[in-house]
């Protein structure tokens, strides 16, 4: 199978709908089959990755934690917009420190998350071949 | 289905997995091999507990080939490879080492 | 007759939480759960727009909402009361009327 690039777009915030989770589990799926995958977060999105989840309260599973796992699966462009966690008052630093270890360098922690603008952000959409939108 | 263990019975889904993820046991773990004609050693419980420890922090189960390269890491790049893990599970490290870990079926495994 | 408005919807996202607040009257009450907990933060896009209702209504946020987002209460615009769902019970018992805005 030829590789492409897929890119998937993350726009909502997790559990008050399902498309977050859904998102995730579509892009562990498609990482087993050796595609470039990058992850784009903007708008609410920026939420799926906030540290410090905590979801006793509302009786969900906390699936925060699973985000943390892309790097094993080689998924380690994580595309985060500075407007989007700009307009809701957020910095990087309310976001988790997502790393992926770089097996051809002894195992070294590399990060995950680019901080992109949102012109920039459009510049990396462009480049995609498969993009999905959740 | 279901699985009797001293007196006790464990459910199990259509396809053999532990319903109840906090129900296992090292016990049931054995009994489910046994049931599949494998004995575990260590080197079963190795890859069985290293499962169950990524369930812990990730609240997945690995997919084979990041199961294969985190037991290359961890366990010595001898190990790190699809034989060696088929050699002890021959139905598939992901499918049956997770069922003795009593963890869900992977994700992406068809 | 005060009315209590629930909203679950981001106000990033959707307009159903400006909406809901271009009709609020004074002494109204606002519940804010599922998504739109992330409204409570103050420092946002829409922050100015809810501290100018809360002028002359009461705002909530159910706190395992905004938890589960990884938000911390301490970040809530000045004024806004974190509740429980207990919390969510006794408010819809101390309005005569109620009204979501999905």
């Amino acid at each position: 199978m030829a590789t492409k690039k897929f890119m998937f777009v993350n726009r909502k915030a997790p559990y008050g709908t399902a498309y977050a989770l859904e998102s995730l589990e579509v892009v562990l799926i498609s990482a087993a089959f050796e595609q470039d995958v990058s992850l784009a977060f903007i708008d609410d999105g920026v939420y799926q990755i906030t540290k410090g989840q905590d979801t006793t309260g509302i009786g969900q599973k906390n699936f925060s934690n699973t985000y943390k796992a892309l790097g094993d699966y080689e998924v380690n462009k994580l595309y985060v917009e500075k407007e989007s966690l700009e307009e809701r008052g957020l910095t990087q630093d309310d976001l988790m420190d997502l790393v992926w270890e770089d097996e051809d360098d002894d195992w070294a922690e590399k990060p995950s998350i680019i901080m992109v603008s949102r012109s920039e952000m459009a510049d990396v959409m462009a480049e995609q071949e498969v993009t999905l939108s959740f | 289905m279901a699985l009797e263990i001293d007196g006790q019975s464990i459910e199990l889904d259509e396809e053999g997995y532990l319903v109840d993820l906090s129900a296992w046991t090292p016990e049931i773990a054995k009994a489910l091999a046994s049931g599949e004609d494998v004995e575990l050693t260590d080197e079963h419980w190795d890859i069985i507990n290293f499962l169950r420890e990524y369930y812990e922090e990730y609240q997945i189960a690995p997919a084979v080939r990041v199961l294969t390269k985190a037991v290359g890491k961890r366990l010595g790049k001898d190990k790190g490879n699809s034989k060696y893990l088929y050699s002890l599970f021959p139905y598939g490290p992901g499918k049956q080492a997770c069922k003795y870990a009593g963890l869900p079926k992977p994700t992406g495994c068809v | 007759m005060a009315m209590l408005h629930i909203v679950n919807k981001s106000p990033f996202e959707k307009v159903s939480f400006r909406s809901c607040l271009n009709h609020a009257k004074a002494g109204d009450s606002i519940l804010m759960i599922e998504d739109a907990a992330v409204g409570a933060i103050d420092g946002t896009s829409f922050s100015e727009k809810l501290k100018a209702a809360m002028a002359d209504k009461t705002v909530y946020v159910l706190g395992g909402d905004l938890a589960a987002r990884g938000l911390s209460e301490d970040r809530m615009i000045d004024g806004i009361k974190s509740v429980d769902y207990a919390g969510f019970v006794d408010l819809t018992v101390e309005n005569e009327t109620t009204q979501s805005w999905l």
